[in-house]
C-alpha cells in the first residue's frame, strides 16, 4: 500500500510538473512546430538561399548580418573560431564546409598552397575600389596577384602597457625579459607571436627557419618564463583592463577598446620591428553557394560595413572610403592606424611548410613545458 | 526469452562501439602512424622526451597530492555521515552531489573569478587591509581546482562502503572488548577498503588527465600532460603525436583499473 501511494505521488508530480510546462513557455512540441513555421517563413524571406560565414569570434558588427539579410534576401549562417590553428583542420577536413572565411595572411598562403580557397571573381566586387591600394600592395606578400584575398583588418603586434604602472620608456621588446616587471608581464599563448617577439629582440626574422636562431629564440623564451604573469591571447585585453599586470603583448586593433575602458593603457611598437599583420575574407575551394559569397564580400567592402565594422571592433580598416568618415583623432593615432614608417619595419608572417611549423610547436613546448622533477628532484637538471 | 534479453542490450552495444571502441581504435591507429601515413613507434617513445616527461610527472605529482587531499577530507566525512541518521545523512551527501549538476567549466570559471588578481577574494581583502597572495598560474590553485571538482567521487565511495558495514560485527567486536582505536583499524578500515579503492580510481584518473583546470587556474603557464595531448590535437594539428602520448597515458588508467578490479571484486564501491 504504501509503495502505492509512493507511486501515486510521483506520478502526481510529474503531472503537475508537465501541466506547468504546458500553461508556461510552451512544450517542446510547440517550439518545434514554431521552428516548421519558421523555416517556411524564411523561404520566403530569404529568396536567394544562405551564405555560410566563419570569422573569428566578435569581430564584425552584428547588425550588419541582419543588415545583409535584408537587403540581399540571403540567409546568413554564422559560425566563429578563436585560433586560424582551430580554424583550419575543420576547412582541410570539408572545405564546404564554409562559403566565406576570414584567416589570417599566413594562413590564408598556407589554405592557398593547399588549393583550400579560390580565386575572387573582382567583377562581382565592384566595392573593391574602396581598398587602399598600399594595403593591396602588401597584401601581395602572401597572396601575389591578388587572388584570393579580400583585406578586412590589418595592424601590428606590440605592447599594450599601463603608463601608471612603468617606471621606464617602453620602446624596445627588451622590456618583457626586465626584471622589475616580474610577474607584471602577460605574454601571447601563440607559437608565431610569441617566437617573434625573441626573434625580433634577438634581431632576427620573424619568418626564420635557421635552427640555431630558432633555438636561441626558445632560450630566451624560456628565461622569460618566470617573469610571466600568464600566458593569454583573448584575455590579454580583459587583464590589462583589470590592471591585473603592467605589460601584455597585444594586436593593435585591441588597442582602442582597451584604452577607451581604462585610460592608462597605452601601446608600442618596439624600435626592433614587429608582425605586421592582415585579416582577409576568402572563399574556400569547395564553397556551395559562391555568387552569395561575393556578395557577402562585396557587402563589407562597402564605405558603410566597413565603417559600422571599425567603430564595433576597432581594428583598423584598410577602406579608404571608410576611413574618411572616422574620426582624424583615431586616423593620426599610430597605436590605431601603424604610419608607413612603422609598418615598413615590421614583417608579415609567412607560412614556413609543415614541417617547419612542427619544429616551431616543439621548441614552444620546450619553453611552456616544466622540468622533468620528481617531488623537487630533477633527474636531468643541471648540476648545481 | 534468451533472445529478447540480447536484443535489450542491443542500444548500449551500439552506444559503447561507435562511442567507445571505434574512437579507441582510432586512437590506437593514429598513435601509430607518423604524417605519411608509414607505421612508426615514434609517436609512444616520444613520451620520453624531456618536454613530455617533466608534464607526465608534474601531473602524476599533483594527481596523487589531490588524491591524498581528497581521501583525507573524505574519510572522515564519511565516517560522521555513517554516524548520521539516514535522513540526515542522505541530506547531507545530497548537498555534495549539488554542485555536479553545474557544469564542471563554470565551476572551475568561478574558481578563476574568486582567485584572480582584481578577483573577488582579492578586492574583499585589499578592502580591509589584508594581505593578499596570487594563486593563479601557482600548483597549489590547480590542486585546490582539482580537489574541488573531484571530491564527490571521493566521497561517495566511501560513504557507500561505509553505510554497508553491519553494526553487529562492530558490536560483536566491542563485546570481545577491542576499544575504538582496534574497532576501527581492524574492521571498519578494512571491510570499506574497496570503497577506498574505488575512490582513489574515481579521483586519480580525472585528474591525471585533465586539463581544463590546469588551463584556467594555471594561468598556461603551468603544462600538464592532459594539456600537451590537449594542444597537439587543436593547435599544433598533430593528431598522430597527440594519439601517441594519449596510448602511454591509458597504460596509467589501465593499472589503477586493474587495482580497482582486484580490491573490489564486487563493485561494492563504485555503485552510486
Amino acid at each position: 500500500m504504501k509503495r502505492c501511494i509512493a507511486v501515486g505521488t510521483i506520478l502526481l508530480g510529474i503531472t503537475v510538473v508537465l501541466a506547468g510546462c504546458n500553461g508556461g513557455s510552451g512544450s517542446p512540441f510547440a517550439a518545434e512546430e514554431q521552428n516548421q513555421t519558421e523555416e517556411q517563413a524564411q523561404q520566403v524571406n530569404y529568396p536567394n538561399g544562405v551564405v555560410k560565414v566563419f570569422n573569428w569570434g566578435e569581430y564584425i558588427d552584428e547588425s550588419l548580418i541582419q543588415q545583409f539579410e535584408d537587403e540581399y534576401g540571403i540567409q546568413v549562417i554564422y559560425d566563429t573560431f578563436t585560433t586560424n590553428e582551430e580554424m583550419y583542420p575543420k576547412i582541410a577536413a570539408n572545405p564546404s564546409l564554409y562559403d566565406v572565411i576570414c584567416p589570417s595572411d599566413y594562413m590564408i598562403e598556407k589554405m592557398i598552397e593547399n588549393n583550400l580557397v579560390q580565386e575572387i571573381d573582382w567583377d562581382q566586387i565592384p566595392n573593391i575600389k574602396n581598398m587602399d591600394e598600399t594595403c593591396m600592395r602588401r597584401v601581395e606578400d602572401f597572396d601575389p596577384g591578388n587572388k584570393y584575398t579580400v583585406p578586412y583588418t590589418w595592424g601590428t603586434v606590440g605592447i599594450l602597457y599601463n603608463t601608471k604602472m612603468v617606471t621606464t620608456p617602453i620602446d624596445s621588446w627588451s622590456v618583457l625579459w626586465d626584471e622589475t616587471y616580474e610577474n607584471n608581464i602577460i605574454m601571447q599563448d601563440s607559437v608565431r607571436d610569441a617566437f617573434m617577439v625573441a626573434l625580433k629582440l634577438l634581431g632576427y626574422s620573424c619568418n626564420s627557419t635557421n635552427e640555431n636562431e630558432l633555438h636561441e629564440a626558445m632560450e630566451l623564451l624560456k628565461e622569460q618564463k618566470p617573469l610571466v604573469k600568464a600566458y593569454a591571447i583573448d584575455e590579454v585585453r580583459d587583464k590589462m583592463i583589470n590592471n591585473a599586470a603592467a605589460l601584455g603583448v597585444i594586436y593593435s586593433g585591441e588597442y582602442l577598446y582597451c584604452h577607451e575602458e581604462n585610460e592608462d593603457l597605452a601601446y608600442a611598437v618596439p624600435k626592433e620591428g614587429s608582425n605586421l599583420w592582415f585579416d582577409g575574407w576568402v572563399i574556400t575551394s569547395e564553397a556551395k553557394s559562391v555568387e552569395n559569397a561575393h556578395k557577402w564580400l562585396d557587402f563589407l567592402c562597402t564605405a558603410d560595413a566597413a565603417y559600422a565594422n571599425f567603430e564595433y571592433i576597432t581594428y583598423a580598416t584598410p577602406n579608404d572610403a571608410a576611413k574618411e568618415m572616422i574620426d582624424p583623432e583615431y586616423l593620426n593615432d599610430p597605436g590605431v592606424f601603424a604610419t608607413e614608417e612603422r609598418m615598413d619595419k615590421c614583417e608579415i608572417y609567412k607560412y614556413l611548410g609543415s614541417e617547419m611549423e612542427d619544429t616551431y610547436y616543439e621548441l614552444w613546448k620546450q619553453v611552456k613545458a616544466p622540468e622533468v622533477s620528481i617531488f623537487g628532484w630533477k633527474p636531468f637538471g643541471e648540476k648545481e | 526469452m534468451e533472445k529478447s534479453r540480447k536484443l535489450l542490450a542491443a542500444p548500449y552495444l551500439i552506444w559503447m562501439i561507435a562511442f567507445t571502441v571505434i574512437p579507441l581504435l582510432m586512437i590506437v591507429y593514429y598513435g601509430l602512424i607518423d604524417r605519411n601515413g608509414s607505421f612508426t613507434w615514434e609517436n609512444v617513445m616520444a613520451m620520453v622526451r624531456p618536454e613530455h616527461l617533466g608534464a607526465l610527472f608534474l601531473s602524476l605529482q599533483l594527481s596523487v597530492v589531490c588524491t591524498i587531499v581528497c581521501l583525507l577530507l573524505s574519510y572522515p566525512l564519511a565516517m560522521i555521515l555513517r554516524g548520521k541518521g539516514v535522513n540526515q545523512s542522505s541530506f547531507i551527501v545530497f548537498i555534495f552531489i549539488l554542485p555536479m549538476w553545474m557544469n564542471f567549466l563554470l565551476r572551475t570559471y568561478a574558481w578563476l573569478n574568486l582567485l584572480d588578481d582584481g578577483g573577488i577574494i582579492h578586492t574583499i581583502c585589499e578592502r580591509f587591509g589584508l594581505p593578499t597572495v596570487s594563486l593563479i598560474g601557482t600548483n597549489a590553485a590547480i590542486i585546490l581546482g582539482m580537489v574541488y571538482n573531484f571530491l564527490p567521487f571521493m566521497v561517495l565511495p566511501l560513504y557507500n562502503a561505509l553505510m554497508k558495514i553491519d553494526e553487529n560485527i562492530i558490536n560483536a567486536a566491542k563485546d570481545l572488548g577491542a576499544n575504538n582505536i582496534q574497532v576501527f583499524f581492524r574492521i571498519i578500515l578494512p571491510l570499506s577498503f574497496p570503497g577506498i579503492v574505488s575512490g582513489i580510481t574515481m579521483v586519480f584518473v580525472p585528474s591525471l588527465t585533465t586539463f581544463v583546470v590546469s588551463d584556467l587556474l594555471g594561468a598556461r603557464k603551468i603544462m600538464l600532460i592532459g594539456n600537451i595531448i590537449e594542444q597537439e590535437f587543436s593547435t599544433a594539428d598533430n593528431w598522430y603525436l597527440g594519439s601517441g602520448l594519449s596510448l602511454v597515458l591509458m597504460i596509467f588508467i589501465l593499472i589503477s583499473m586493474a587495482m580497482l578490479n582486484h580490491y573490489d571484486k564486487n563493485g561494492e564501491g563504485t555503485s552510486f
